[in-house]
């Protein structure tokens, strides 16, 4: 069992770094505003999840897994929200993207 | 252990890009993303380190960061809808 | 071996420095103000490096979290930019750049920091730390030291805080909603998401407000921050569903009866002690068993705390909004 949770707990470390970095490396590089907002937001939802699951599995069961639950469930919750906020805030302050079609008028 | 301080490391880097976003990016929006990828990874960072040193208190220090950089975030929002100037960077 | 704890207690210190120099220095109020969230993350990160788990608490859900709010909500009222000063006070800062030479040659003389002879090692401190466990038995020291053996100073900052509520309720005043209940469709369409979030949060957001209140004695927690996290999630119901509907949630007059009564509560307790035979807030007397006489007045005096916390942030943040909704009518659903 204890191996199980060890392979468990390194499969899902390795998966929230590589999201965590490619996340990162996309806010970095990314042409326009909304492009860096999905790099961010996507990866940094489900890198939370696979992270939070790792030092899930390394507590065990204890009242420390269950405020991790807690704080897993949350992120889960207002991080795509606080996307979806921000940018609908920029689209109606009229931000432009690229490929944007300068005539349309804003949605 | 290694693992963790594998992902605390990978935090940490993203952090910083996330400071250097902050500074360069052209609009104020690209600003507000920075912050909040900062204070998402910095919940997820007092998370690691609350179990590297392995006292449970510190998690409740990360969910009320949770807690607040989301209602920073709409706080935010909610200004320039009230007729701040979001493109305006001076 | 590298000192991991002196890089980033180093780190830290250099980014406060600069993020301090950036708020001196920027003329836009808004990034000032988000600077001065960070500027609390920081200070909240460097406390925890300190080991002082509920200052840091403290200071994220102050310090990060409703003052930037608090400022936002001025900054609607204030306009953006700062206007450019045209005098440069030198002589002013001269008389900052000798002071602060002269405090940092003071500080040659303090003792080693963590020095165990020190002053403040030694006499009363030592005795709370013995003693704690024996005379009021609860596994959070400092909230013992905090709610029992300095009470006085704690009953202080209740009443600062209420003051603080009088001030500015007198100086800028509630402006009760013109509107009544006109709540137009259009805004609520285009919030649906935010609202809907906000209507499965706010609940257990309030849950965790309690849970913080009541869980003081056992980790980091107490009145100050759970008051502060339970005014997180009203002024967070005011910004997504409007202020009126948040007023009549949580009625001003209502708020300010309240934060009376918590300073009241506080100074009942002492009260009571004293009719009870011992001395102002000495709460061994309480009850027929000593330290079950400490947990009852630690918990009233921390309600307390937390009720009139709770009530003056909101109070604060209705009276600045109602403020800038009267300057901005066109705003305000």
């Amino acid at each position: 069992m204890d191996t199980v949770i060890t392979i468990a707990s390194g499969v899902f470390a390795v998966f929230g770094i590589v999201l965590i970095l490619s996340g990162g490396l996309g806010v970095m590089r990314l042409p326009d505003f909304y492009s860096r907002m999905h790099a961010a937001g996507v990866t940094e939802t489900l890198a939370a999840f696979f992270i939070v699951l790792v030092l899930m599995l390394e507590v065990g069961w204890s009242i420390g897994l269950f405020k991790l639950l807690f704080i897993m469930l949350f992120v889960l919750i207002t991080s795509p929200t606080a996307s979806h906020a921000l940018t609908k805030a920029a689209r109606h302050g009229r931000l432009r993207a690229e490929g944007d079609d300068p005539e349309a008028g804003s949605p | 252990m290694a693992m963790l301080a594998a992902i605390g490391a990978a935090l940490l880097v993203v952090m910083a890009i996330a400071i250097a976003r902050a500074l360069v990016g052209p609009t104020i929006y690209d600003r507000i993303l920075a912050v909040n990828l900062f204070g998402t990874k910095t919940v997820l960072l007092i998370a690691v380190v609350s179990v590297l040193a392995g006292r449970p208190d510190y998690l409740d220090i990360a969910l009320v960061y949770a807690l607040i950089n989301f209602i920073s975030i709409i706080g935010v929002l909610r200004y320039f809808e009230y007729g701040g100037e979001p493109t305006e960077d001076r | 071996m590298i000192d991991f704890a002196l890089i980033v207690d180093v780190v830290v210190l250099a980014l406060l420095l600069v993020t301090a120099l950036a708020i001196a220095r920027m003329k836009d109020l808004f990034a000032i103000v988000m600077l001065s969230g960070i500027y609390g993350l920081l200070s909240a990160a460097f406390f925890v490096s300190l080991d002082a788990v509920d200052v840091a608490f403290t200071e994220a859900a102050v310090g990060a979290g409703i003052s930037p709010l608090l400022f936002l909500s001025v900054l609607k009222l204030t306009g953006r930019y700062e206007n450019s000063s045209h005098s440069h006070a030198l002589f002013a800062l001269l008389l900052v750049v000798v002071t602060g030479l002269m405090l940092v040659v003071g500080t040659l003389d303090m003792p080693a920091f963590g020095d165990p002879g020190s002053p403040a090692s030694s006499h009363v401190a030592v005795r709370y730390l013995e003693e704690s466990a024996r005379e009021i038995d609860i596994p959070n020291v400092v909230t013992s030291v905090l709610a029992s053996y300095r009470g006085y100073d704690t009953f202080g900052e209740a009443v600062v805080i209420f003051t603080a509520a009088v001030g500015v309720l007198s100086l800028l005043g509630l402006l009760s909603g013109p509107r009544e209940g006109r709540e137009s469709p259009v805004r609520m369409a285009d919030h649906l998401v935010l609202r809907l979030i906000s209507e499965m949060l706010i609940p257990l957001i309030l849950l965790f407000a309690l849970y913080v209140q009541f869980h003081g004695e056992y980790g980091p927690g107490g009145g100050f921050q759970a008051g502060v996290i339970f005014a997180a999630a009203i002024i967070l119901y005011s910004m997504l569903f409007g202020l009126h509907a948040a007023q009549s949630v949580a009625r001003p007059a209502v708020l300010r009866a309240l934060a009376a009564i918590g300073v009241l509560v506080y100074g009942s307790v002492g009260v009571v002690s004293m009719l009870s035979g011992g001395t102002f807030l000495d709460y061994s007397v309480l009850s027929d068993d000593p330290v079950s006489g400490q947990h009852l007045g630690i918990i009233v005096i921390e309600l307390g705390v937390g009720v009139t916390v709770a009530s003056t942030m909101i109070l604060i943040f209705f009276a600045f909004t109602s403020r800038s909704d009267a300057a901005h009518p066109e705003s305000s659903r």
